[in-house]
């Protein structure tokens, strides 16, 4: 008995001591979560109060601002604000460079998983994550010293293209893809490969036909994902795109996006004025855009989850 | 446990970020404190928080890692975010000094009227071809016809059989409406590449056949780019000084209300002879007091 009490009073301390490390971890991670909720909700509420003021405020009409082609916010006279070409700019390179990345992307995931798990995976996984590391700026300063030269040497134009931004963007945002796709290969059941090879599929058509429709929900996510960080990309894809204000009729055109064009003016125009709120409004544009591809993601995941 | 394992990974965290602040704010001044801790002559203390145009960034830290060497207790931070950021956070009051290269009252939104202007440089500008074009002078009413398209080959104008293209700057930069008013006369340039940073902007020039953009004056310290001569009139210091050149502005640092304290004094030294005759002219600057012209902020030049 004399044993057993301090024991008991040893637990019972020791629970004492556990619900109050409980409840300080609660309040730790609801802090945090707290915390990263409101910041998100504060930037949005701060970039569509700011965005709307171009429209509210300095009587911008929206339909011109999304519609017009005509961008010349400085011209004191007859100021145009159409942003039409920056939207479309900025959807261009995204897509096309989504177009290049998406199967070098997915095709390094297959590799990686299931032609050569062992060695593979060992050379090409340090090399993807090597290519996240590398700043963005760098990439930039790479495509002016190499890329462009090269397309106006080799390909026409002026070397300053949306071909330019697309290539660059493209391996920019081939890792995103790259590792997505390969944890969404790998993360496939492997009865699915058994049953297949079983049946007397080959390797080749048990990837085509099986691996691949199955994960395709993932794959797509990594697409978009990889797609959402093409569209914010600002530094790299200015010093390679010409920043252009018209709209490009060719590839080989050089041309603008949203990001850029922020980028570019954002410190030479003065809080308040028509210039920087119109600014203000292609960040909310940005902004919205993100949001869409969000919810495609969570409806893909979601479709994902039902089968 | 686990919670406790966090917290420490929390304070880890907390005091890394702590610790980098701290450096970041500290490399600029760190070895000048270290050197001048001998002579504490000087009474001015306090810190002075400069912001504004990219292109003063440079003269300005440099002038201000003079004036923390020379006075061991004043601390000053140079940032750059444009001119449009510096006069913004000026008249908001949330810096002591900020630096435009343009005129308050030409930008939208600052009350002019509340801020005081110290014209503490002057640069020159001028257009700038690849060498492969060929040309040394051009006239202005061509230069024109050059920027606003109506000229595309090079040959028209007695150059290589190239054609013309044209490297701007952002829509709001503070070159780009300088180079407009003074070369273009007011004319809107034709559409094509924009690049805001002034290196880039000479790589560009250099690397493209038939390109043409502007410079300051500071950029032309090879062969990589040819700066023109605007009807005849050569692009240099003593041109501009004259008022012969029009192509130039003036550096402008903004206080709000009259420059106290801290601000009055490194304003003062960025005046002071040692500053205008050296570190302006390693800086690729012109000093503002020698200047035989002035001008106002609508673009009215007389002489002095």
């Amino acid at each position: 008995m004399e044993k057993l009490l301090p024991a008991r009073e040893r637990l019972l301390k020791s629970k004492k001591s556990s619900l109050d490390g409980e409840f300080r971890g609660k309040i730790m991670v609801i802090l945090c979560a707290v915390l990263m909720i409101s910041a998100t909700i504060a930037i949005t509420i701060f970039l569509g109060t700011k965005g709307l003021q171009s429209f509210t405020k300095n009587g911008i009409s929206i339909i011109e601002f999304l519609t017009s082609t005509k961008w010349n916010p400085t011209d004191k006279a007859n100021p145009a604000y159409g942003v039409l070409p920056f939207i479309f700019g900025s959807f261009a390179v995204t897509f096309l460079s989504a177009l290049i990345a998406a199967p070098l992307g997915i095709g390094g995931a297959i590799f990686m998983t299931e032609i050569a798990p062992s060695w593979g995976r060992k050379i090409l996984q340090p090399v993807v994550e090597l290519l996240v590391g590398i700043p963005s700026v760098v990439y930039g300063f790479i495509g002016l010293t190499v890329l462009v030269p090269f397309i106006r040497e080799h390909v026409g134009g002026l070397g300053f293209s949306l071909l330019s931004g697309t290539i660059v963007l493209a391996i920019m945002i081939l890792p995103t893809i790259t590792t997505i796709a390969t944890d969404a290969m790998s993360s496939l059941p492997n009865h699915l490969r058994e049953g297949s090879l079983a049946l007397g599929a080959t390797r080749w058509q048990t990837i085509r036909k099986v691996l691949v429709p199955a994960a395709l929900p993932s794959l797509l996510t990594a697409i978009i994902l990889g797609m959402a960080r093409a569209f914010g990309e600002a530094l790299a894809v200015q010093m390679v795109i010409g920043n252009v204000r018209n709209l490009p009729s060719s590839i080989l055109d050089a041309s603008a996006t949203l990001t850029t064009i922020i980028t570019l003016n954002m410190g030479h125009t003065t809080y308040g004025s028509v210039e920087n709120n119109t600014l203000w409004s292609m960040g909310l544009i940005l902004l919205i855009m993100s949001f869409a591809f969000i919810l495609l993601i969570r409806y893909l995941s979601s479709r994902r989850k039902v089968r | 446990m686990k919670s406790l394992k966090k917290l420490s990974l929390l304070t880890v965290l907390a005091a890394l970020m702590v610790f980098m602040a701290a450096c970041g704010g500290g490399a600029s001044n760190g070895t000048d404190k270290k050197d001048n801790a001998d002579k504490k002559t000087d009474e001015l203390s306090g810190s002075l928080v400069i912001s504004g145009s990219s292109a003063m960034q440079p003269l300005v830290a440099a002038a201000a890692e003079e004036f923390m060497a020379e006075n061991p207790k004043v601390d000053i931070q140079v940032n750059a975010g444009g001119s449009g950021t510096g006069l913004s956070q000026v008249a908001e009051g949330s810096v002591q000094i900020g630096n435009s290269d343009v005129f308050a009252e030409e930008k939208e939104g600052i009350p002019a009227d509340q801020l005081v202007d110290h014209k503490v440089a002057v640069v020159g500008m001028t257009a700038a071809v690849n060498p492969k074009v060929g040309i040394k002078d051009i006239k202005k009413e061509d230069l024109i016809k050059v920027f606003t398209g109506k000229i595309t080959n090079w040959k028209e104008l007695g150059g290589a059989d190239q054609k013309i293209v044209l490297v701007n700057r952002p829509d709001s930069s503070g070159t780009r409406a300088v180079f407009n008013q003074f070369a273009l006369d007011g004319a809107t340039p034709a559409e094509g590449i924009t690049e805001d940073s002034s290196n880039t902007v000479k790589k560009i020039i250099n690397e493209t056949e038939g390109a043409i953009g502007y410079l300051a004056f500071s950029y032309f310290t090879d062969d990589s780019v040819t700066p023109l001569a605007i009807d005849g009139v050569e692009p240099t210091e003593e041109n501009v000084q004259s008022g012969k050149f029009p192509v130039w502005a003036y550096q402008h640092s903004y206080t709000k209300g009259e420059a106290e304290g801290l601000a009055k004094a490194f304003l003062d030294y960025l005046m002071s002879d040692d500053i205008q005759n050296t570190l302006l002219k390693e800086q690729g600057y012109l000093p503002v007091t020698k200047m035989k012209v002035e001008r106002d902020a609508k673009g009215n030049q007389k002489d002095i």
